[in-house]
């Protein structure tokens, strides 16, 4: 969907098929919360220092420029109806199927603010650690817009529902990627606003349609203090929040599906002195894509500076496709929002207990006591017991955390095996997740269920099985839903070679056809042996098992 | 039945009704038929009639049921609140087509009450007026215009050249209860909308206290001042539609649970223990001699029957009609933003582009009142005037609700002023000054009790010279609506205001009427 005004042509409030199709045909290929991993791809120290050392080749002055980068979230809060209407809330329905008289602005309607998303906004502020305002009050913010119906969005400019608050955040560092290194970046504070509708623009017949679908959506803007230094710190951090919201159950994250936006604050500047003159880049729908719009950016001020040119205070739009941002056309005259009290709306109270609720207040009262008794355990706290509890790598627990349902999974395997949760791991963020990549599956799609892959693991740690069969067994498993391992390892004869008469024919066999390597091994070359017990291995499709295989060939041999 | 009985209270009415003397149906065919008679009022821009006949008949099956005293009863309702099904134009080229899905919460009470919509009546484009001059539909008229008193003193000049306005914004309401069209009807009242009619056609005008009846449904002026308003021939009248209209509305965040459930008045109100404040300031320049001699007179009846009547002052008064100003325009420059002619209203056919087409609309769409008021508001929005005007006007605003306060809390029951300055204009005369100078004349009497959130109710004394009504106005404390209306319900029994329908004159379009329609 373009974020750009019209040019030309008249809005229209889309009701045909044209409009359907274009909602439906925007989604980009990426979904961010499907990607599992740290963001170690790409080499982006850490440090403050790093984007500018990127750049040294051009110009070493006397103290390097480093990027500075605030974000700007809006996540769309997760609830069945809108901020203040009644209206269902739903990302694919036909275009203005989901509008209350309130949405459209019908005249003489009136906002009722929805208590879901007042708790929402509030638990995810407790979550981030923020002063929840006992009192906040809403505002409206005015400027025409096609998508805007009533002309102003409430929003909340004086007193915010949440403010102070921090968003620890972990990057993998070091040489082998696998160094946790943990950062923190401050929130401002978090306010409550409308989402606004979609605008399609049909250049060919000069028309705008609307879609008010998403009018009126509740929203929690996040305003993040300018605390990164590069794209790979944002990404991270977003990253860390989607996971914070998604356990918290207060928005779905999906960015490709806008439930969550970014618009990235970037300047530079040399450390110590003031800050730059930044610009707001807009139009990011991945986390990938604002790790490299931002870092664009940053390399396009630094140079934009070293050549003595200034930068500009802009609004720029991130083209993903040639992974540079260009200006916004629109946002070249200085918005004047005339921002006024929403005199419709009382002041927004939420009281610390139950006994501070005066009577009167109804049941609709938002406490804190209550919201903050329900938080879940948070993405930081799982890592930390997946560590403590099961001895795991920091690197193991971020890629169970980070991939919805795996550490459910992987802790259902752990509880139906006697395999070491240290030996589980592999099996679970190797194996079965590569599977599910290749297949482009989330965790609660996979065919191979916990116990499933826990009685394969029994039969490995048991003897019946070597771990070469195991991996084919899962293969054939994935196949072939349904089937359990032992089934799989009894049709296929797959079970280990355990007859040590058989055996030692086998290792006779292959003693016998390698009179060189024998020779070599009671020359005193070791090497030579664990080649002699591949071939074994070789020749038993895997099945025999190594340690009698081992000793039958040291008798042999010695 | 003759139109006399259609002077009687509503308790009267629904007591023929029940016994079966009038049927809702016949009762809802003479108002129609007086609404033809009195088309020369243009007080109604839409007349319900078949919806009305209808649910008149939906009355007369349910009477026997004993539903409440509203049933069957007609009413009218300012053309500002949404109707289902029913146009709601605002006066406004803008909504002049604007059919609404929905009801507003106040007219909804009334029809679940079984009360009989007549139809939406005139006003000034968006309820920016005070003299209903100023609507797409043209002026509404006084109805004592063509009463005997009026027509006598007139001197036989021409009827056409001379009548009185029916003040405003909600003039047609005003008109439609005292021509006995209707037997209440809803205004809106944001800084005397509703009161300032109600005086200048001799009806009681109630604005209740901010907060106690839901602005659902009512198309907003100015969101933190408008209440919906009440105009009847009688206090008594006015406390029934009170007790059916206040109370929360879940629609309506601003609105709060009524103090008292039952609104009854007392007949034996005894003001031996009332404190009436006469708040100093009301004695502005341009107040009639008639006016103010009619204010004397109640302060001494009063006094006489054994009330406390004190001077008070209310110093930041003075003030009031300069804040209301940047408020009013400031909130209208909000609320008018969603007419844009995309989602409903009009829509210019100019469309080079989306920003062209909103501006051509928005143009064509509103009357200049509203376009300077759009433009005022948007001024006094601006970020660097931001604190210089709207946040003083808000700091002010609290000085004067402040003023109320003290006065009330030093003992004062109820202020008694006038509601305006005179009996009504003639409308050739009333014209001559643009709407800003009308409006901030007229409504200064009226606007404190909007920026303090107040109840106020004016209540027809007297005659004047002219033959013209004359309203007194009473302020109380908020959500003593109902202490308010039993002080005005006690004078309303020692004025003795006459019905029109006492000096109803054979008018000659009256005749060319009767005649056309009785055929």
């Amino acid at each position: 969907m373009t974020q750009r005004r019209p040019e030309t042509g008249r809005a229209l409030v889309a009701t045909g098929n044209m409009a359907a199709c274009a909602v439906l045909g925007t989604a980009p290929p990426l979904h961010v919360n499907k990607l599992s991993c740290l963001f170690y791809r790409k080499v982006c120290d850490v440090h403050r220092h790093g984007v500018a050392r990127r750049f040294r080749s051009t110009r070493v002055p006397d103290q390097e420029l480093v990027g500075v980068v605030g974000l700007e979230v809006h996540a769309q809060i997760r609830s069945s109806t809108k901020l203040f209407s009644a209206a269902e809330v739903g990302f694919s329905a036909p275009p203005n199927s989901l509008v209350s008289f309130f949405d459209a602005s019908l005249p003489g309607t009136l906002p009722v603010l929805n208590r879901r998303c007042v708790e929402a906004a509030v638990t995810t502020a407790l979550a981030l650690g923020c002063t929840v305002n006992r009192k906040s009050l809403f505002d409206r913010k005015h400027y025409f817009y096609a998508d805007l119906p009533a002309g102003y969005q409430i929003t909340q400019q004086r007193r915010a529902v949440a403010v102070d608050g921090r968003l620890v955040y972990s990057l993998l560092g070091g040489r082998k990627r696998s160094q946790v290194q943990t950062k923190t970046v401050r929130i401002k504070q978090i306010q409550l606003e409308q989402d606004s509708g979609k605008s399609l623009h049909d250049d060919q017949r000069c028309q705008t349609l609307i879609d008010l679908n998403r009018a009126g959506v509740g929203l929690m803007e996040l305003v993040m203090e300018p605390d990164m230094s590069c794209g790979e710190e944002a990404a991270a951090a977003v990253r860390e929040l989607q996971l914070i919201l998604q356990a918290l159950g207060t928005c779905q994250g999906n960015m490709s599906e806008g439930q969550l936006r970014v618009d990235a604050n970037v300047s530079v500047h040399r450390p110590g002195e003031a800050l730059g003159v930044r610009t707001e880049v807009k139009n990011i729908n991945s986390a990938r894509f604002l790790s490299r719009a931002i870092d664009y950016e940053i390399q396009r001020q630094i140079e934009a500076l070293e050549r003595g040119e200034a930068v500009q205070n802009e609004t720029r739009m991130y083209d993903s496709k040639s992974g540079h941002t260009i200006p916004m056309r629109d946002k070249e005259g200085l918005q004047d929002y005339r921002f006024m009290p929403e005199p419709n709306l009382p002041p927004l109270v939420v009281y610390e207990d139950r006994r501070s609720v005066p009577e009167g207040a109804g049941p609709g009262a938002v406490v804190l006591e209550a919201l903050r008794e329900s938080l879940p355990e948070l993405p930081s706290a799982r890592r930390g017991r997946l560590v403590r509890s099961y001895g795991l790598l920091p690197e193991h627990s971020f890629t169970l955390v980070n991939e919805d349902g795996l550490m459910e999974y992987f802790e259902a395997v752990v509880k139906e095996t006697r395999k070491e949760p240290r030996k589980v791991i592999g099996w679970v963020t190797n194996e079965l997740l590569g599977h599910l990549k290749q297949h482009n599956l989330s965790v609660s799609d996979c065919p191979v269920p916990p116990s499933a892959l826990a009685e394969l693991l029994e039969l490995q740690e048991a003897g019946h099985i070597s771990t070469s069969v195991a991996k084919q067994v899962l293969q054939l498993m994935w196949m072939d839903p349904g089937k359990g391992a032992q089934e799989i390892v009894r049709e296929q004869d797959l079970g280990l070679v355990c007859d040590s008469g058989d055996l030692q024919s086998v290792c006779q066999r292959v003693l016998d056809s390698n009179p060189d390597q024998v020779r070599a091994l009671r020359e005193g070359n070791k090497k030579v042996f664990n080649r002699l017990m591949g071939l074994v291995q070789k020749e038993t499709k895997g099945r025999a098992d190594p340690v009698l295989v081992r000793r039958i060939l040291e008798d042999k041999t010695s | 039945m003759s139109d006399f009985l259609l002077k009687v209270n509503v308790a009267k009415m629904h007591m023929v009704c029940v016994e079966g003397k009038v049927s809702p149906t016949e009762l809802c065919r003479r108002c129609l038929n007086r609404i033809r008679k009195t088309r020369h009022l243009n007080a109604y821009i839409t007349v319900t009639e078949e919806l009305a006949l209808k649910q008149a008949e939906e009355a007369e099956v349910r009477l026997l049921r004993g539903v409440g005293v509203l049933d069957g009863i007609p009413f009218a309702v300012k053309d500002n609140f949404c109707t289902e099904n029913i146009r709601t134009t605002c006066a406004s080229r803008m909504l002049r087509d604007y059919i609404p899905p929905y009801n507003a919460t106040v007219v909804q009470r009334l029809l679940d009450q079984g009360a009989v919509l007549m139809g939406k009546t005139n006003m000034d484009e968006f309820a920016m007026g005070s003299g209903s001059t100023d609507g797409v539909f043209g002026p509404a008229r006084n109805p004592w215009s063509y009463a005997a008193p009026y027509r006598e003193q007139a001197g036989g000049a021409e009827e056409d050249s001379d009548w009185v306005i029916a003040g405003g914004s909600s003039g047609g309401s005003g008109a439609s209860v005292t021509s006995l069209t209707s037997f209440l009807a809803l205004g809106s009242d944001t800084g005397g909308s509703t009161r300032n009619p109600g005086a200048l056609c001799g009806a009681v005008a109630l604005k209740p206290t901010y907060g106690l009846l839901s602005r659902h449904g009512l198309i907003p002026l100015v969101n933190s001042m408008d209440v919906p308003g009440i105009l009847t021939r009688s206090t008594s009248d006015a406390a029934i539609v009170l007790d059916v209209l206040q109370g929360r509305d879940l629609k309506d965040s601003t609105t709060v649970q009524s103090p008292t459930s039952h609104t009854g008045l007392t007949e034996d109100f005894d003001v031996r223990n009332l404190c009436v404040g006469i708040p100093e300031e009301y004695h502005a320049p341009g107040l009639s001699p008639e006016t103010l001699a009619q204010w004397s007179r109640l302060a001494d009846l009063l006094e006489g029957a054994g009330a406390r009547v004190r001077r008070v002052s209310l110093p930041h008064t003075r003030h009031s009609i300069v804040c209301y100003h940047v408020l009013c325009c400031a909130e209208v420059a909000s609320n008018m933003a969603r007419f844009d002619g995309l989602e409903f209203g009009h829509r210019s056919t100019v469309d080079s582009s989306t920003e062209a087409m909103y501006a051509a609309s928005r143009h064509e769409g509103f009357n200049d009142v509203v376009r300077g008021r759009i433009l005022c508001g948007n001024f006094f929005l601006l970020k660097q005037n931001y604190e210089r005007y709207f946040l003083k006007a808000q700091q002010v605003r609290r000085l004067i609700a402040e003023d109320f306060r003290r006065v009330f809390s030093a003992g004062v029951d109820v202020l008694l002023t006038p509601t305006t300055l005179s009996d009504a204009t003639r409308y050739s005369h009333f014209i001559e000054e643009d709407n800003r100078t009308r409006s901030s004349q007229e409504d200064i009497f009226t606007q404190p009790a909007n920026i303090a959130g107040l109840p106020a109710v004016s209540v027809p004394t007297a005659l004047s010279s002219r033959g013209l009504p004359i309203g007194l106005q009473l302020i109380g404390p908020a959500f003593q609506d109902q202490k308010l209306l039993n002080v005005a319900h006690w004078i309303e029994q020692r004025m003795g205001f006459p019905s029109i329908s006492n000096y109803e004159l054979p008018n000659k379009r009256e005749i060319d009427m009767e005649q056309t329609t009785t055929v």
